[in-house]
């Protein structure tokens, strides 16, 4: 019998969702004598069965355990590792079951993600790593890989979708003494992790995928710049670094060359604006991270002057791929305007959350219900949220939009950097855009008067209507006000900011309306508008919401239901937090 | 004077050899907040000495980014997660729930320093929301009930 190989997730939902203790465990029955090889990897993007762990006998059986505990190690060590019985009702794969979370997936960019063991080296260059490049350094010119970039019709993955060969082009034709690269790992959509996910997955892909690009521009410095947020990645990054320059991949004459590249790592310290990539260069430089205006673009003066590339996480970790088997077969992908996969990070009201990585050309609703299993106690699809702060939200009856850049815009959203947020009936529309609107009027920078005070006075609008104090002309001074916005700020987070507002106005108007005419929230969400009652059956009397009632608005005695006099309430929501036995109901 | 003493080491010269002289000043902030789990205005003085950038200049950039802070915090810090993916679950009656429990709100500490409470955009675990992160350790699928039963157990640790 092989020696058995066992994996523990320990991406950051695999820790947090108790992957260390799972990963203990396994070494404690290594300690007493257990015979088995094992690892740590990264997310395979099944996030809701965490902590996942795979059991393997050389290539071809690979077993995968979900929601594992540290008291079910000691029978899987048992029962499949020292006696090869799989126990069937703890496995999630391998023996047929959600199949359709990954069949209808392509994995280019998550290749190693969850199969690799990252901090390893060794795993990285079994599974063809650093090839690309090496063929790239022996065997090809800058302009033949800049050639083969543009066939593959890769856009870039940060969001912005700019032609990433095009972009490559324009760097090399830059003239300088010194060129750089950056990764933008910054990562701001808060509800996005797939960057996360690939940085701790398989970190040497992106490094091998920034070395490609340094050696088509001609730049022998690069800088990666991680959000603070993120401290795994940060540390697997660095590591890799290391790793690789001990290979000799990283340095100076690599494989035999007269290339030179070097990759420093720069922590982000917490301003969304800084994804930005103006105000990231400034960030770097040690400043302020205030966007400033194109022209000149990083392409012709970026870091410290000199001529910059700058591409995504994502971005990058295609590259290896693309030289490998060629543009053309990365472009078979997709649809006419979009090529090749894009990573999603699925959140919300999903079944199944977490990563999934899809060819360009699939639908919305495909991605939800084939390959996310629809949405959570099959509650009614309500909108999709894409793009984060400078997105929008797609409604259930536009689920057959295909993911492509132009079929997306289309509908007022955008494609973003992929983390899509999956809304149910009990969402409401509003209280999401004052959410958002509530982020990117923080994280202005400041810099332009509309961005600043424009998006101040939309929020206030908003709080005003989730409050019940809406008026009817506000719908008409957040459409004017959010157009006047879009075309009076320098950068993209000004640009966008009013979006989520527009594009909500836009499909969700009866629910604005809702809340200023009939002073309801449909959603039950926004506190103010709702009535909270008392279930006189489910009450036991146990008086704590009475005692936790800011203005003596609920009487009651012990034992006996309690009630809440309506015109002493305001609403607070403070019984309802309280309340162990759901008996206070929102309407 | 104890303080004084502690902050005067210099807790910087690791970060200060890798980046040679441009581009240091944010590494050498967070090396500082790292260490004493805040910016104080003494160590903006001696990343002046050192650097020679202005204060001011260094208190502009201090100020701009999130990460850091000009008061120390309190000795548990619950970050809750503001994320989208959370805020759709519901993190407000979390945040509620916490302030019911410890008597403040975000960016506030207790009075007897024990527990302050942040907001923070997304910790990234967006499958397990609503989150919140107590010294590293992460709690995730959240109730009010669970989130009252965890602060009873901090408070007892
Ligand atoms: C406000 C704002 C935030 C941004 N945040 C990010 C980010 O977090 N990650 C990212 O890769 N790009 C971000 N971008 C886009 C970058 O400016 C830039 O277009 C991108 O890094 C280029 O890489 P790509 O061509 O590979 O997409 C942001 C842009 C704006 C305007």
């Amino acid at each position: 019998m092989a020696i058995k190989t066992v994996m523990v997730g320990l991406a950051t939902c695999g820790i947090s969702a108790g992957g260390e203790k799972v990963y203990e465990a396994f070494q404690k029955e290594l300690q007493e004598g257990a015979d088995f090889v094992l690892r740590e990897t990264g997310c395979v993007g099944m996030c809701y069965r965490e902590v996942l762990v795979s059991i393997s006998n050389g290539a071809q059986e690979s077993y995968l355990y979900g929601e594992v505990t540290p008291d079910r190690v000691k029978r899987i060590v048992a029962e499949h590792v020292q006696n090869d019985k799989p126990i069937d009702e703890w496995l999630v794969s391998g023996a047929d079951r959600e199949v359709g979370f990954f069949d209808k997936q392509v994995r280019i960019v998550l290749r190693n993600c969850g199969v690799i063991d990252p901090s390893s080296l060794q795993e990285y260059l079994q599974s063809g790593g650093y090839k690309a490049v090496e063929r790239v350094i022996k065997e090809m010119t800058p302009e033949q890989v800049i050639k083969e970039v543009q066939i593959s019709g890769l856009r870039g993955r940060g969001g912005g979708g700019f032609p990433t060969g095009k972009k490559w082009e324009l760097t090399r034709a830059s003239v300088s003494d010194k060129k750089y690269i950056i990764c933008n790992a910054d990562e701001g959509d808060p509800g996005a992790f797939m960057d996360r996910s690939v940085l701790e997955g398989d970190p040497h892909s992106v490094l091998e995928g920034m070395m490609i690009a340094g050696f088509a521009i001609g730049a022998d410095e690069a800088y990666i710049y991680c959000r603070a947020e993120y401290p795994k990645a940060v540390a697997r990054l660095r590591l890799a670094i290391s790793q690789a320059k001990k290979q000799g991949l990283l340095g100076d004459n690599i494989f035999g060359s007269s290339f030179n590249f070097n990759i420093k790592v720069k922590e982000g310290a917490g301003a969304f604006v800084c994804g930005e990539e103006t105000a990231l260069i400034a960030s770097i430089e040690g400043r302020r991270g205030m966007p400033r205006f194109r022209p000149p673009f990083p392409a012709q003066q970026g870091l410290w002057g000199k001529p910059t590339n700058i591409n995504n996480v994502e971005t990058f970790a295609n590259i290896p791929w693309i030289i490998l088997n060629g543009g053309a077969a990365y472009a078979a992908y997709g649809t006419d305007d979009s090529k090749g996969t894009k990573v999603f990070a699925m959140a919300g009201k999903v079944k199944r959350t977490g990563l999934v990585e899809v060819p360009m050309g699939m639908s919305i609703n495909d991605i939800i219900f084939k390959i996310c299993g629809g949405i959570v106690n099959d509650k009614k699809f309500k909108a999709v949220q894409m793009g984060g702060p400078s997105g929008g939200c797609i409604p259930a009856s536009l689920g057959e939009t295909l993911i492509d850049y132009q079929q997306i815009n289309k509908t007022g959203a955008i494609m973003g950097s992929g983390g899509m947020v999956v809304m149910d009936e009990t969402t409401c529309m509003v209280d999401v855009a004052k959410f958002f609107l509530a982020f990117t009027q923080a994280e202005s920078c400041g810099k332009c008067t509309f961005c600043r005070i424009g998006t101040k006075r939309m929020l206030e609008i908003l709080e005003r209507i989730t409050e019940g104090k809406g008026k009817e002309e506000d719908l008409v001074t957040l459409d004017k006000l959010g157009e006047q916005i879009k075309i009076a700020s320098l950068c993209g987070l000004g640009q966008t900011a009013p979006n989520p507002v527009l594009s909500t106005l836009r499909y969700f108007r009866d629910e604005y309306e809702a809340h200023i005419r009939q002073k309801k929230c449909p959603a039950h969400v926004c506190s103010p508008l709702l009535t909270y009652t008392i279930d006189q059956e489910k009450c036991n009397g146990c008086m704590l919401c009475p005692r936790s009632c800011p203005t003596d608005a609920i009487i009651g005695e012990k034992k006996l239901p309690h009630k809440i006099l309506q015109d002493l309430c305001i609403q607070c929501g403070k019984c309802f937090t309280v309340c162990n036995q759901d008996a206070v109901i929102k309407d | 004077m104890e303080t004084n003493e502690k902050e005067f080491k210099p807790f910087n010269v690791d970060i200060w050899k890798y980046d040679g002289h441009a581009g240091a000043l944010i590494p050498l902030l967070q090396s500082a907040q790292d260490t004493y789990g805040y910016v104080s205005e003494r160590a903006i003085d001696y990343i002046s000495h050192v650097t020679g950038v202005p204060p001011a200049e260094i208190y502009g950039v201090v100020t701009f980014y999130a990460q850091f802070r000009t008061k120390p915090l309190g000795e548990k810090v619950i970050k809750v997660c503001n994320g989208t993916a959370c805020h759709v679950n519901g993190v407000k009656e979390i945040a509620n729930t916490l302030t019911d429990e410890l008597g403040i709100n975000y960016e506030e500490t207790t009075e007897d320093g024990k527990f302050s409470m942040v907001s923070v955009a997304c910790l990234g675990c967006c499958s397990l929301a609503p989150v919140v992160m107590v010294s590293n350790e992460t709690f995730g699928r959240l109730t009010p009930q669970k989130t009252r039963k965890l602060v009873r157990d901090l408070k007892r640790k």
